[in-house]
């Protein structure tokens, strides 16, 4: 059941301009991303976790859904999806600096955690993969209203080793439910490597047991992405049942802002990792086909830079969350209390 | 005596019973050739190789159960599992198997199981990186939770943790792995047993109990106390289940007054059960109530401002003591 998309000329019903918006949302996030960690070395920020390096894989599958409707259930890389879904730069940095008019949590989640009720984000979870089964609930209760919501989860290769990664595919499957699994397979758990988590060649493989369709892609090519991801969402659309997409990605960060990717990959394979990546390849596909410019490329770059500096400084001057608000939101504002 | 670190102190009370006991082994996320995230099994690796120090995927129920199995045949697992907020995806493991095996077995089966990691409030660690929940475990008969707060006490109790027959959860403060203090030499085989608490600063006027960091908390605070006369003994019980309450109610003969110091919650806490023994065995003793300092009941939050004003401080545990000395 599992294939591997192997489609060079793939042929997607997306406008030069889709395209170029798809583009210009990976550089978005690169971009905030690299702010993140600035703001993290710099001190301001206790914490950063990066999606870098997966954006191509987001991109695609985003624009395969439609945000108008469908709902995201990410991890804490989905930093591309949160923004196609909605979430704005200024909600970044806000989430990032932790401020109280953070939309995600008012400054009680780690960045990372992207979540929007009025986006229909839902939020995420720092122990792994308990995402997945949250994301198969939806779509159960989107099926149970008879609507043809799609729900889109993210997570990585180490969540696959979770029980609720195979819990959530199990129940997925059987109902016939309208779930996108989207596993950004970058190699690690962490610190440990994809050969020490599972016996299997590929995460696409796990599809078989389910009876549901596994595709493998490559996750830096977000246009591949998109047409693997638009036959799934098609799919799910019609009620015929989720699919498992693994889009084979590059961690190209550390695993998160406390780790040191240096204890356990050799300076060789870090020069490697960082000699292709989403941008580039996705750029050179765009370019082939005439759907960049250099000129567009330049004013894109200048208006994302003008931005990011607009988002971090509206969170820098925004007020931190009040230690009197502490308690708020344990209950429900009329509920009892101990 | 030498000074090292907690971890250090840690690492080197599992290095021997390792090499002591072909038994033992370590299973956790990049704990291997790694060192672990908290550098628990720096150098351990090298030693002892991936059959002993096994590396696995993320999957908290699924190692757990993986050692439960192990430790009914007679291993001895220790599990890593770096936050206790990560290691409630196997509560039910820990509750219905783990906790209850010896018992279901009619004590046919061992459950020489570790399982250690980190709690406490600090470094902006938010919701899931903080949790301290041992006094919700002690309320699970078949557990031991061990609350090591000196580097001392660290080795000792892990050394005893591994020997024991008894599932063992070993719980350290996140905020003490890298304090430094007085440890015997290597050769000194010191066993440090569970149930059995340590008096750190003798006093007359108020008993202190404190648990984990906040021991540390209320000794600065009794020191600058002691500076105004009041007299703080401040006790460590070290482990929160068995609990020694012989200790405790000998100082409060001493002293007729009580506090509770903790960064758990207050509700079905530690303090509420201590309070209550107090009231049952020794309610004559007492010249006031017994009071409690705790972090505040909210999940921890992100935010610096936010997590400094959850937990008790230093001033918190000042202001609470002299208003108890003033009753």
């Amino acid at each position: 059941m599992a294939t591997v998309s192997g489609r060079p000329d793939v042929d997607v019903d997306l406008t030069h301009e889709q395209l170029r918006e798809m583009y210009e949302l990976m550089l978005l996030a690169r971009a905030l991303d690299e702010r993140m960690w600035l703001l993290n070395r710099a001190g301001q920020a206790p914490f950063a976790v990066s999606g870098q390096g997966h954006e191509g894989a987001q991109a695609g599958a985003g624009f395969a859904l439609d945000p108008s409707k469908d709902w995201l259930v990410p991890y804490y890389r989905d930093l591309t999806l949160a923004l196609r879904f909605g979430t704005s730069p200024r909600d970044v940095m806000l989430h990032m600096l932790a401020r109280a008019a953070d939309p995600n949590s008012g400054g009680r989640q780690m960045p990372g955690h992207y979540s929007s009720k009025a986006h229909r984000i839902l939020s995420g979870s720092s122990p792994i993969a308990t995402q997945i089964p949250h994301a198969t609930g939806i779509a159960f209760a989107a099926k149970a209203r008879g609507e043809d919501t799609v729900v889109i989860t993210g997570f990585g290769d180490g969540a696959t080793s979770e029980g609720d990664f195979h819990e959530a595919m199990n129940f997925a499957s059987i109902y016939k439910l309208g779930v996108i699994f989207l596993c950004e397979n970058n190699g690690y758990a962490i610190s440990v490597p994809q050969k020490k988590q599972m016996a299997v060649e590929r995460v696409a493989d796990y599809a078989k047991g389910y009876d549901m369709p596994g595709v493998t892609v490559d996750g830096l090519d977000a246009v591949e992405v998109y047409a693997v991801a638009k036959e799934a969402v098609d799919r799910a659309r019609r009620g015929e049942g989720p699919t498992l997409i693994e889009a084979i990605v590059r961690r190209l960060t550390p695993h998160s802002s406390d780790d040191d990717d240096r204890t356990y990959r050799s300076a060789e394979e870090l020069e490697d990792m960082h000699s292709s990546g989403p941008l580039r390849v996705t750029r050179n596909r765009l370019m082939e086909i005439g759907a960049l410019s250099d000129d567009w490329e330049q004013e894109t770059k200048e208006r994302i830079k003008t931005l990011v500096n607009d988002a971090t400084e509206h969170a820098e001057q925004s007020p931190l969350p009040d230690p009197g608000t502490l308690a708020d939101h344990v209950y429900a504002k009329d509920g009892s209390r101990m | 005596m030498r000074e090292i670190t907690y971890t250090e102190a840690a690492r080197e009370g599992l290095d021997e019973e390792m090499a002591r006991d072909s038994s033992v082994f370590v299973v956790g996320e990049g704990i291997g050739k790694r060192g672990g995230n908290f550098n628990t099994t720096l150098g351990l690796f090298d030693k002892y190789g991936p059959q002993r120090l096994r590396d696995t995927p993320i999957a908290e129920r699924g190692f757990i159960g993986m050692c439960t199995g192990a430790a009914m045949t007679g291993t001895r697992p220790v599990v890593d599992f770096m936050f206790f907020d990560f290691i409630l995806d196997a509560t039910g493991e820990m509750i219905n198997q783990i906790a209850k095996m010896q018992y279901m077995s009619s004590g046919r089966l061992k459950m020489p199981i570790v399982l250690r990691g980190c709690v406490g409030v600090g470094g902006s660690s938010a919701t899931h990186h903080s949790g301290n929940y041992y006094s919700f475990y002690s309320h699970v008969p078949g557990w031991r939770v061990v609350l090591p707060t000196t580097p001392r006490d660290a080795k000792g109790l892990l050394k005893s943790a591994i020997r024991s027959d008894d599932p063992v959860l070993f719980l350290e403060h996140k905020l003490l792995l890298n304090t430094r203090g007085e440890v015997p030499d290597p050769d000194v085989d010191e066993l440090i047993p569970f149930g059995k608490a340590s008096v750190r600063r003798e006093g007359t006027d108020v008993t202190a109990v404190a648990f984990g960091m906040m021991v540390n908390r209320t000794l600065e605070a009794a020191e600058t106390l002691a500076q105004d006369g009041i007299r703080v003994e401040v006790i460590d019980p070290r482990s929160v289940a068995p609990l020694d309450m012989e200790t405790i109610l000998e100082s409060l003969a001493k002293t007729g007054r009580m506090v509770i110091v903790d960064e758990d919650y207050g509700p079905a806490g530690m303090g509420a059960e201590i309070a209550a023994l107090v009231a049952d065995r020794a309610f004559d003793e007492l010249d006031a109530p017994v009071r409690r300092v705790n972090g505040v009941h909210t999940p921890i939050p992100y935010s610096p401002p936010l997590e400094a004003a959850v937990v008790p401080n230093r001033d918190t545990i000042i202001g609470a003591i002299r208003d108890l000395v003033a009753e």
